[in-house]
């Protein structure tokens, strides 16, 4: 049995893969698109919240149409939560200033920028990974190239990826040596450690040579090729031009506030 | 398919660290022969099959391909030429699908569309794992990577087929069908193994190595029924020859 049947690393893989309209478009359009997605999210001011809740839209929508599921993406993102969480876990403690209220309890500064931060991460990291999941490595790396980054990165940005595999299953072999033999006891010495993250590193290099060896004897010269690459298009064009307008209103208009004050204006 | 002769004139090689792994090997394949290279663990066979495609630069001697030289020059005609199968099927297969995989060698050939679908279709045929070409290629049966690491070659067109133990880790349904793969193809084969019952089957000509240098060349048979010879290179005599030849 093989590691891909532990974790999923090949799921991004068969998402790829799969045809929606959302896989047919072009990767640099898509690419160029989520990119822009970013930046307008970054750009909000460190306390804004509800400003940024219409961009969930940009993620939600790509998944409903390249058929994503969702869960996978939010397992994915829990995964790398810490991180988010590890930059913005001190800001209620450093951040006391009194910034808004909801409902009787006062909200200070640190809580709405921890929020905050928890927001954009989720944004943001949803968004590239469903960019991945409805394009494909290979296609992305392909895009990006076209688009003009130096095939050195693109191309370790693929190796990266599927060395991913690599690395996983020689690692997982090595737990289960490591296992047989510890009869039962759960933790390690340090020292055993130590020759294990050694031997980890030197069976995965001898293991990358001979991937390599194979890659070079089927004529790979330092560049992935793609068939059939996929031209712009209208839709191409259309799918980005009407982000970007999205994105600028949404980032020049606080659109829930304003739905807020036109439904409690019509109340009133 | 063109019929080039491959040729090993005084073939040394010194790993890095000092390892003699070939120590003036030299022999002359003809277009269409079918050769086991056999001898014992660490005896240079794997060392020289990344010879035969111009992986490696011999630190002596040299590799000719149809009387050219294989060098830095000529190793892209080499590896064209020359196809090689991995002894482990994961290494050699590293795409997301087993039709990208299989598509890989052709792309880089620089084939338009039309004809690397061609090749890859063909390749998955003759092998028969044509219902596979969707499929990642890690969660295939160890008997189904093989073929299709055997495609990924077949892919290339080469005139010469180089592998190493191709019938490790199969069932015996899997072998039995890999031999008789291999036994329906025309191209020069090279194949290194311990599987001395399949050599019998599939090789007409067998090069023994020991330390690195050849000790034994000659006709299948008449080299694998010489007890003394292979018991002295850590050899033996398959069961296959006994029945055929019972003393």
């Amino acid at each position: 049995m093989s590691f891909g049947h532990y974790i999923e690393v090949g799921k991004m893989d068969e998402l790829g893969r799969m045809d929606s309209p959302m896989h047919r478009l072009d990767a640099r359009v898509k690419t160029l698109t989520t990119i822009a997605f970013i930046v307008t999210v970054m750009s909000f001011s460190r306390y804004e919240v509800a400003a940024l809740m219409p961009f969930f839209i940009y993620p939600f929508t790509l998944m409903a149409v390249g058929r994503i599921p969702p869960g996978y993406i939010v397992r994915k993102l829990l995964i790398a939560s810490p991180f988010a969480l590890a930059v913005g876990i001190f800001n209620p403690m450093l951040d006391q200033r009194v910034m808004g209220s909801l409902g009787s309890h006062d909200i200070s500064g640190g809580w709405m920028s921890f929020a905050s931060i928890v927001i954009r991460f989720s944004l943001t990291v949803s968004a590239a990974l469903t960019l991945v999941a409805c394009t494909g490595i290979h296609r992305l790396c392909a895009g990006l190239e076209r688009m003009g980054l130096p095939r050195v990165f693109a191309v370790q940005l693929c190796l990266l990826y599927r060395y991913l595999f690599v690395i996983v299953d020689e690692a997982l072999r090595m737990r289960r040596g490591v296992e047989m033999r510890s009869m039962g006891r759960r933790t390690l010495r340090f020292s055993t450690y130590v020759s294990l993250i050694g031997h980890l590193l030197l069976r995965a290099m001898d293991r990358a040579q001979r991937v390599y060896q194979a890659m070079v004897s089927r004529g790979f010269a330092g560049q992935f090729r793609v068939m059939r690459p996929t031209v712009v298009r209208w839709n191409d064009v259309a799918f980005m031009v009407g982000w970007a307008v999205f994105f600028a209103a949404a980032r020049v208009w606080d659109i829930p506030t304003a739905i807020g004050n036109l439904l409690v204006g019509g109340v009133a | 398919m063109s019929h080039p002769m491959i040729e090993a004139r005084n073939l040394c090689f010194v790993y890095p660290d000092g390892t003699r792994a070939l120590q003036s090997v030299s022999f002359r394949i003809g277009p269409g022969e079918s050769v086991g290279i056999i001898g014992c663990n660490g005896a240079g066979k794997s060392t020289l099959l990344l010879h035969l495609n111009g992986y490696l630069t011999p630190t002596g001697g040299e590799m000719r391909l149809s009387e050219v030289p294989i060098t830095r020059q000529t190793v892209a005609m080499a590896r064209r030429a020359v196809g090689l199968v991995f002894q482990d099927s994961d290494d050699q297969l590293f795409m997301a699908t087993v039709s990208e995989d299989v598509a890989f060698g052709p792309l880089n050939l620089g084939l338009t569309d039309d004809e690397i679908e061609r090749r890859v279709k063909a390749a998955l045929d003759r092998v028969g794992v044509a219902h596979l070409r969707d499929r990642p290629p890690h969660k295939l049966s160890g008997g189904e990577k093989r073929s299709v690491a055997i495609a990924t070659v077949l892919a290339m067109e080469p005139d010469i087929l180089v592998m190493d133990e191709p019938s490790s880790n199969l069932d015996p349904r899997a072998r039995r069908r890999l031999i008789e793969l291999l036994r329906s193809f025309e191209h020069t084969r090279i194949i290194a193994t311990h599987d001395l019952e399949m050599v019998v089957e599939v090789c007409s000509r067998v090069i023994v190595l020991d330390g690195g240098t050849v000790v034994a060349d000659g006709p299948t048979r008449e080299i694998l029924n010489d007890e003394v010879l292979m018991i002295a290179h850590g050899l033996e005599r398959p069961h296959i020859l006994r029945h055929l030849h019972p003393h």
